[in-house]
């Protein structure tokens, strides 16, 4: 039995333990069903207006933007909570008492944050696939969904298990993580076109994942003539798979070097920290 | 015997702060090993840099012929640790949770130790048979810290860690606990090393106990060991024909002979005071917590001279 491929087998059964742990549990179901409300809501309310220079609602061309900034959210802000949580409850300490311990945590956690975001884009397609017209232009643009949606946790996983490794607790997962991806989705042209915005603001948009997560959305939902509203009036499918492919391939390699660093800092005098800081909340 | 852990000059530092200054010993196969000190003396230090949680900064330490700082996952494989869990894993079950830790042991299996422990028998050990499917949220601190300790042994340590272990134990919890360390070593032959502040506890499970104080050890003998080296003169008290009396002597035994020799049975109510290992060692933590490490290390070494 070889220990390391052993110890991923190990880490996809945790994934899959704690993912089915999750859909089961109220507080998970809970979150999923407020997330979706919530987007439904808003386009439900939304559902008769044009979207103009097109003869689409604006449902059709909000939906994909709107899933790719949950895509891109829920994969950054998912991994640096959990992962800053499970440093200082001791799940990452456990882990590092076992050998190989380490290898399947991770590869746990990237199975269950994958995992996680399936109930989460189902709530929000259901009911809006049986709510709204003229949301898919083209079946085929169901493999362009499964493209970007690969391509694209790969580009933003790696950002939020950095920020779950690096943040010195919990509640500084707000200032650190939510904080940010919160200004990206605000310029990343979710809710208005990017176009709209100063060029800097576009430049900057421009650098990150979010925006081409939802560009590629977009690309996969809608017609190619509503291409006429992007950037240089087209998909640009190349270099979004350029700029997602990009950020996949510095996560990768940098990731695990800022985890490992992290790990070799675990220590149970820091389990023991967290827990007195915990219950001090005020200082 | 052969050694299992060696310790040569071992010494940390954290910022300006000298923690360890020089600490020697060795861990014997088999021996539970007990370091006892007063809070902040290091022994929490100590045991998680043979743990390979923390890096040291000088000194030699070699545990199951390795340098923990750099040891491998085999290494790991022999080692077990004890930790105080908090609330992570609040969805598992007990027997979930021990079965996926556990298997991380099974490539580590020999004939001669099988890896992991059966899931059930180890439940059954630690006393959670009945709780095992039960959400761990959902346990108390007590039975929370006996999933700790099952954590801890599942993959049949050949050394095993032991930090305060039963901090926050409530009496009965804390009996139970003894038993199974006490099981543990004497039925597979597990070497322990594990910590407290707690004199009784070191009398209770430990073969040898080091001292700790001012970055030092003061003292490694066994229990009855330091109790004989820090004895002086002992108290003698009686009564004859109701009248009390009491008499500081070396020789307590003689003494006594010689008590009886001269009014036989008119002696009542006899007792013999030792002055105790605890005087000592409470001396030792009321020096430590004012400040005065360095003193109270001095006071301990002199007194157990």
């Amino acid at each position: 039995m070889n220990p390391t491929t052993h110890a991923i087998r190990l880490g996809l059964r945790r994934g899959w333990t704690e993912f089915s742990q999750s859909i089961r549990s109220t507080q998970d179901q809970g979150f999923y069903l407020f997330t979706a409300a919530l987007v439904v809501g808003y386009l439900f309310l939304r559902r008769n207006t044009d979207v103009e220079g097109t003869d689409l609602m604006l449902p059709s061309v909000a939906l994909p933007s709107i899933l790719g900034a949950l895509i891109a959210f829920g994969v950054v802000i998912g991994p640096a909570y959990a992962l800053a949580m499970e440093k200082e409850d001791g799940t990452l300490l456990r882990h590092k008492a076992v050998p190989h311990g380490l290898r399947g945590y991770f590869v746990g956690q990237l199975f269950l944050q994958s995992a996680g975001l399936m109930p989460q884009m189902l709530v929000i397609l259901v009911p809006s696939f049986l709510l709204f017209d003229d949301l898919m232009a083209d079946p085929s643009g169901w493999l362009t969904v499964a493209w970007v949606l690969l391509l694209g946790l790969l580009a933003t996983m790696p950002i939020g298990m950095v920020i779950g490794g690096v943040v010195p607790s919990t509640q500084k997962v707000g200032t650190w993580g939510m904080l940010p991806v919160m200004i990206l989705g605000g310029i990343s042209g979710i809710f208005y076109p990017i176009q709209q915005l100063w060029w800097w603001v576009e430049v900057i948009a421009q650098v990150f994942p979010m925006y081409w997560i939802a560009l590629g959305m977009r690309s996969a939902f809608l017609p190619d003539s509503a291409a006429a509203l992007e950037v240089g009036e087209s998909w640009r499918t190349w270099e979004t798979l350029g700029v997602l492919g990009a950020w996949a391939i510095v996560g990768a390699l940098l990731t695990p070097i800022v985890l490992r660093r992290m790990a070799r800092r675990q220590t149970g005098s820091q389990v023991e920290a967290a827990r007195d800081a915990s219950l001090q909340w005020i200082r | 015997m052969t050694t299992v852990v060696t310790v040569r000059d071992l010494r940390m530092r954290y910022g300006d702060n000298d923690v360890l200054r020089g600490v020697d010993f060795d861990i014997n196969s088999g021996e539970v090993l007990c370091l006892l000190g007063p809070n902040g003396a290091g022994k929490t230090t100590t045991i998680e840099i043979l743990e390979g949680f923390r890096i040291r900064s000088a000194g030699e330490v070699t545990v199951l012929g390795q340098d923990p700082a750099r040891a491998d996952e085999d290494w790991r494989a022999r080692t077990g640790v004890v930790l105080q869990s908090w609330r992570d894993h609040p969805r598992w079950t007990p027997r979930r949770l021990l079965t996926q830790l556990g298997g991380y042991f099974a490539p580590y299996s020999t004939p001669e130790r099988t890896r992991p422990h059966d899931v059930d028998l180890l439940l059954e050990t630690v006393g959670l048979a009945d709780l095992a499917d039960r959400k761990i949220a959902t346990l108390s601190g007590g039975q929370r810290r006996r999933l700790d300790v099952a954590v801890g042994i599942v993959g049949r340590p050949e050394l095993l860690f032991l930090d305060e272990p039963t901090a926050g134990f409530d009496p009965q919890a804390r009996r139970e606990f003894h038993d199974i360390v006490h099981r543990l070593a004497e039925s597979e032959g597990t070497t322990i090393l594990l910590t407290t502040h707690d004199l009784d506890e070191a009398e209770k499970l430990a073969d040898r106990v080091l001292i700790l104080a001012g970055g030092r050890i003061v003292a490694d003998d066994s229990v009855d060991g330091l109790s004989r080296r820090v004895e002086g003169e002992s108290q003698v008290l009686w009564s004859i024909d109701g009248t009390r009396h009491s008499e500081e002597v070396a020789d307590a035994t003689a003494f006594v002979r010689a008590l009886f020799d001269k009014h036989g049975d008119q002696v009542a109510e006899l007792e013999v005071r030792r002055a105790s290992l605890e005087d000592a060692y409470i001396a030792l933590v009321q020096q430590h917590e004012a400040g005065h490490g360095d003193a109270a290390a001095r006071l301990f070494t002199e007194v157990a001279r």
